[in-house]
């Protein structure tokens, strides 16, 4: 009984480790811009087959590298790639509405549609037959007593932590990462203190898609059959993860990813899988109505 | 009975206190002043009593009735209105339209009868069509019924904001800084304004304001706040040579 | 020339058509068409009403429609059909007949009620999170219906076919474009009526000004439930008639996607404009109607100038990078849509002196 919550809970770490990933994008562009990116969940799909023609190609043109090599060459492009297709949809469809000044509302329409025109785009451009992601990882399963873990399922739930760290470290220790905080408070006097403001959004933006790509990667390798509406569950769920833990912050991103997955694992483990979902989503609700601001989030007032 | 009865009101946001221990009566047909440096607490006393905030403690009373607990829109129907600092009209409707949604409190019809346009519905809308222009034509705005007020001069929104207000046919009338954006001669008709209104319509005013001369040539008792505590009440000739509230206003020139 | 009242024209319009499509003057296939035009007429109106006239930021829309779609046609197969899971007819086929127009309603009313669960919480959101908690519960209610196994589940629902076959046995008219029109121009007149009455304008304040409108009487979380109630009972209707049109329903058709073309409808029609709204749902009907035969047309001529691999043609799928591009196109260079936020009469003065419309 014990060995198999334990289990659980290890998966619910690997799960929530994509969920994380993602949501910390979702909160840091939505803690810069105060955009909610609906777009995001899209652009780890994109990551994710990214990461297959790239993995494809490589080992089309050097059949006999090793798979740790192909993978050592495939993480760093994957993120770089996928950090452009970021920026792309920044410079293109976000940025001119907000030289404009225009309504938020204009954007996260923007925003939503963008996410739509990628995954119907994807279906369009490379038709419906799912792509098969190529194993470049020898899987080893590791057994301590009655819990097994695959090196992938390790690597994954590491992955998010270091990335967690890293982000940690960017936002509260650099300059940059200060800046970003700057202009989630007032984003008028950020650049007349001469802080150049569109480059915090592109580094925000880099940051943020190039980990989306990265979990589009390792979930590519954990569950190696693609298809283009991949992201779009996904990257809702990630969504409710970031607005459950408190959107705007990223520690409250981190925990709401592995709040959201470990609640998933104990669904299914209880309900049919087709609650899943449902469930998922009526606890956004709920939250949203009770405590619209998270766990770590700061209410806003408005004056009367 | 007073027309509107503040007991020991406090309120506290978190860790501020906003308001401490407020206490005021006011009769019908009295013109008072609540004045205070900025962010005394004063338009916080507004809001309390309009119904955006409830108070942490004290009473409130309004003709009799405690306001406690209720909605701001049940507030106004009870007799109580209000204006704002920064005029907050509807100003992609018409001066006419902004007057009928005040009757919202007094529709006397439904949405089905809106859908079927029955008798009912059309005899309320003529009403209030009626008494939109009523209150138009006593405040001299008659001319501008269709336009926008994003249209009109500044001294004429707050004089339809007034006139909104009016058309509730309230017993107090809460003004927050009338004055306020107003140039000299609009303040003067604004003077003019609030004096006629208080004679013709036999209301209870309350105002907020930082101009003294508004507050001086109109008002018959003032209420002074710093950071939420009372430190003066009294006539205009006592407030004037009040020496606490001369060192609260250190360098204010209006005095 | 004496004033035309609008409701006799649109009767007499009406008459029209249905004659017409009885005589199979008109084809089946603009039939249908006409059909779908009005569906989406009602379901760009009424999500106007929220999105438009109170300004607020719903985006789930297809959800009510899926409500009313299913309660309707649930109802309708349940009391007029001999049904493989729910038995025999509870009440004799000729009364489908006089029955239809209130299951409709029933239909929409479920819709409305459902209305409440995103109209409860716009109480105290706006914007971002009101956006988020109305995609959700257009999720949460697909999702309750792929759970419900009686209805069919994921695998949708048929059935209605044999109710308009029960309407057809008692008078031989094309019922459900009757039905349609009828309600079409029914949901336009009672929505002019309302947002023109002074109790609508009160969703207008709230847009404008909610702490104005808070102040001045009007009670904001009742306008708010009547709003969204009114707004989703109507999709419901509109669910409720395409599910007749299609004679089968699946849920997944009520997801996102739909909700999309109900944004599109709206903020390309113009938020807080009558006309637009429905300019719009006539529109983007025949936008989706004429790419069916445009995106292969297209295939061809790509293909013939060798701009296009001979393995690859252009699906259908394309429609849907289309259209929200088209949205994006229109918020970055034309917001507030075709009309903004005028109406027909206020842009062709002259269009007053023909015609009168209480």
């Amino acid at each position: 009984m014990l060995a198999s919550i334990i289990q659980n809970l290890f998966n619910a770490f690997q799960w929530g480790s994509f969920y994380s990933l993602i949501a910390l994008g979702y909160t840091l562009v939505y803690g810069v811009l105060r955009l909610i990116n609906f777009a995001h969940g899209d652009i780890f799909m994109v990551g994710a087959y990214i990461a297959f023609f790239i993995a494809t190609a490589i080992l089309g043109m050097a059949v006999s590298l090793p798979g740790w090599m192909v993978l050592a060459m495939v993480i760093p492009l994957t993120m770089i790639l996928t950090a452009l297709v970021g920026v792309s949809l920044e410079r293109i469809a976000y940025r001119p509405l907000r030289r404009k000044g225009a309504h938020r509302l204009y954007v996260v329409i923007t925003a939503l549609m963008c996410g739509l025109v990628l995954e119907n785009g994807n279906l369009a451009l490379l038709g419906a037959s799912r792509k098969s992601f190529p194993e470049l990882v020898d899987k080893v399963v590791y057994t301590v007593g009655d819990l097994s873990m695959t090196n992938l399922k390790i690597g994954v739930v590491f992955s998010a932590i270091l990335v967690f760290i890293f982000l940690q470290f960017i936002v509260t220790k650099t300059k940059i990462g200060m800046a970003m905080r700057a202009i989630s408070y007032d984003k008028f006097a950020v650049p007349l203190m001469g802080i150049p403001i569109d480059t915090v959004i592109v580094f925000t933006f880099i940051l943020g898609s190039s980990f989306a790509g990265l979990a589009g990667l390792l979930f590519a390798l954990s569950y190696p059959i693609l298809d283009p509406y991949m992201g779009a569950m996904i990257g809702w769920k990630a969504f409710i993860a970031a607005v459950v833990g408190g959107i705007g912050d990223i520690r409250g991103a981190f925990l709401g990813g592995f709040l959201l997955g470990f609640v998933e694992i104990l669904v299914v483990a209880v309900f049919p899988s087709t609650y899943r979902d449902l469930i998922a989503f009526a606890i956004l609700m709920t939250i949203l109505c009770i405590k619209p601001t998270g766990m770590f989030g700061v209410a806003g007032t408005t004056k009367i | 009975m007073s027309l509107l009865q503040i007991q020991n009101m406090t309120k506290t946001f978190g860790g501020l206190c906003a308001v401490s221990d407020f206490s005021i009566s006011i009769e019908g047909n009295e013109l008072m002043a609540l004045i205070g440096p900025n962010g005394a607490g004063k338009t916080t006393v507004f809001n309390l009593v309009s119904g955006f905030y409830s108070p942490t403690e004290g009473s409130l009373v309004f003709k009799g009735k405690s306001l406690a607990g209720l909605k701001p829109h049940q507030v106004t129907a009870l007799g109580i209105a209000r204006t704002f600092q920064n005029i907050r009209l509807w100003h992609d409707m018409t001066v006419l339209e902004n007057i009928q949604i005040s009757q919202h409190y007094n529709l006397g019809y439904n949405l089905v009868d809106a859908f079927l346009r029955t008798r009912r519905y059309m005899g309320n809308e003529k009403r209030i069509a009626d008494r939109g222009y009523e209150i138009l034509e006593a405040l001299d705005l008659r001319q501008f019924a269709e336009e926008m007020p994003k249209n009109l001069p500044y001294g004429l929104q707050r004089r339809v904001e007034i006139a909104r207000a009016l058309s509730i046919s309230p017993a107090l009338l809460l003004l927050d800084e009338p004055a306020a954006g107003l140039n000299s001669s609009d303040v003067n008709d604004l003077i003019k304004l609030i004096g006629w209104i208080h004679k013709e319509f036999k209301i209870a005013i309350w105002m907020i304001e930082h101009q003294m001369d508004v507050v001086m040539s109109l008002c018959s008792w003032i209420k002074v706040v710093d950071f939420g505590v009372t430190i003066a009440e009294g006539t205009p000739e006592q407030i004037q040579n009040n020496p606490d509230v001369i060192k609260a206003y250190l360098g204010d020139e209006n005095i | 020339m004496r004033k035309l009242t609008v409701p006799t024209l649109l009767l007499a319009i009406t008459g029209v058509i249905v004659f017409m499509s009885h005589q199979e003057y008109i084809d089946l296939y603009i039939q249908s068409v006409i059909m779908f035009m009005g569906v989406n007429i009602i379901l760009s109106t009424s999500f106007n009403i929220v999105n438009g006239y109170m300004g607020e930021f719903a985006c789930g829309h297809a959800g009510f429609m899926a409500v009313g779609a299913y309660v309707t046609s649930v109802v309708n197969v349940m009391l007029f059909t001999d049904d493989k899971v729910f038995g025999a007819a509870l009440l004799p086929p000729e009364t489908a007949v006089y029955l239809f127009p209130f299951t409709l309603l029933i239909g929409g009313a479920a819709a409305a009620v459902a209305g409440v669960l995103v109209a409860i919480p716009s109480f105290k959101t706006r914007d971002d999170y009101l956006a988020i908690i109305t995609i959700a519960a257009n999720f949460i209610i697909i999702s309750t219906i792929i759970n419900i196994d009686k209805i069919g589940g994921a695998r949708g629902f048929m059935g209605m076919k044999k109710v308009l076959f029960a309407m057809t046995d008692s008078y031989d008219i094309p019922w459900i474009l009757l039905w349609v029109m009828i309600f079409t121009f029914g949901t336009v007149f009672i929505i002019r009526r309302y947002v023109t009455s002074t109790y609508g304008k009160g969703i207008i304040a709230i847009k404008q000004d909610e702490v104005a409108a808070e102040i001045m009487s009007v009670n904001t979380n009742r306008m708010k439930l009547v709003a969204f109630m009114l707004s989703s009972g109507l999709a419901g209707i509109a669910g409720g008639l395409f599910a007749h049109i299609l004679g089968y329903i699946n849920p997944n058709s009520f997801g996102i996607l739909k909700s999309t073309e109900c944004l599109v409808m709206v903020y390309l029609g113009g938020m807080g404009s009558l006309s637009g709204s429905v300019i719009s749902a006539i529109l983007f009907t025949l936008l989706l109607e004429s790419l069916r035969f445009i995106i292969p047309w297209m295939d061809t001529a790509m293909h013939y100038i060798n701009l296009l691999p001979d393995s690859y043609e252009l699906s259908q799928v394309w429609k849907w990078v289309i259209i929200p591009l088209i949205l994006i196109l229109l918020m970055q260079f034309r917001p507030e849509g075709i009309m903004g936020n005028r109406e027909l009469s206020d842009v062709f003065p002259k269009l007053k002196k023909f015609y009168s419309f209480k």
